[in-house]
């Protein structure tokens, strides 16, 4: 059995932005643990086994999202693509693919134009559904979130899809698509599951 | 009446997983003040040095405050507030 553990982590300058709020001053001191139909077993503390309890060590993803999202980054390269899986709230099922402009449009940074994201939020609220899959592409790093990414992740029930087109750029050739929780500024790496 | 203010996911551990808050303003400067009073903490993680932090978006009625005021953007009862970090990274 393999075990994936969510830490704490405690306030350092590096990813202070939204890691801050693991202070143990307020973080409930809660853990819980699940496991699932393969036997990969997930422990949680705090935030993570509050607001996302039904976390499971692998993103279960059809592969034209996979598809797509590796034509994403191949067509915005060199600057990084990001985009949204969304799919019915508390299912943890990507089911729509929803390009978002990277209003930075920097091969080093990137940020959902904010009238755009507004718009993705009223959609899904309308809907019901929530965001599953954040993906971005790293267009000169591996596909590991940045220093920055964590500091940033605020969305903590999805799953952090990172594709990386450093070895091939716009033609075809390897990229590298990774998935990861970012919880309290803890990343985990998690198992794909392609789905066809 | 008052003005609604929705909360993302990763905030509600500081209104007890609650979805919205109701608080009472004429600005949104007074409305999260008035939310804070009951939602300690809250308010520090919208704000930073009297001003919004840059990576959350606030929207009043559906614009973003960017462009009306940011915290003295005016608010109204009835007026729904939406609180939504940004999605963003390197």
């Amino acid at each position: 059995m393999r075990t994936f553990g969510y830490q704490m982590t405690t306030r350092n300058s590096k990813s202070r932005r939204w890691s801050e709020i693991c202070d143990d001053r307020w973080m409930p001191k809660i853990e819980r643990s699940t496991t699932d139909e393969r036997g990969l077993t997930v422990r949680m503390r705090g935030l993570a086994a509050v607001i996302a309890p039904s976390l499971t060590a692998v993103l279960k993803i059809a592969r034209e999202h996979v598809e797509a999202m590796i034509a994403h980054a191949r067509e915005d390269h060199p600057d990084e693509a990001c985009g949204v899986l969304v799919g019915p709230e508390g299912s943890d099922v990507p089911t729509r693919l929803v390009r978002m402009i990277n209003a930075d449009r920097s091969p080093t940074f990137f940020r959902f134009d904010p009238q755009e994201q507004f718009a993705l939020y009223k959609a899904m609220g309308a809907a019901g559904e929530e965001i599953v899959v954040v993906y971005h592409s790293h267009t000169s790093t591996e596909a590991y979130p940045s220093r920055t990414d964590i500091a940033l992740a605020s969305e903590p029930q999805a799953h952090y899809v990172l594709v990386s087109t450093a070895g091939s750029g716009t033609s075809d050739g390897p990229v590298s698509v990774r998935s990861y929780r970012i919880v309290d500024g803890a990343v985990s790496e998690e198992e794909i599951d392609v789905t066809e | 009446m008052s003005v609604e203010v929705r909360i993302p996911t990763i905030l509600r551990t500081f209104t007890s997983g609650a979805k919205a808050v109701h608080g009472n303003g004429a600005t949104l400067q007074q409305v999260l003040d008035d939310i804070e009073a009951r939602n300690p903490g809250l308010k520090d993680r919208i704000v930073e040095s009297e001003a919004l932090r840059r990576f959350v978006n606030v929207y009043v009625n559906d614009e973003d405050v960017r462009f009306s005021g940011g915290l003295n953007a005016p608010t109204a009862d009835g007026d729904v507030v939406v609180v939504l970090p940004a999605v963003a990274g390197g």
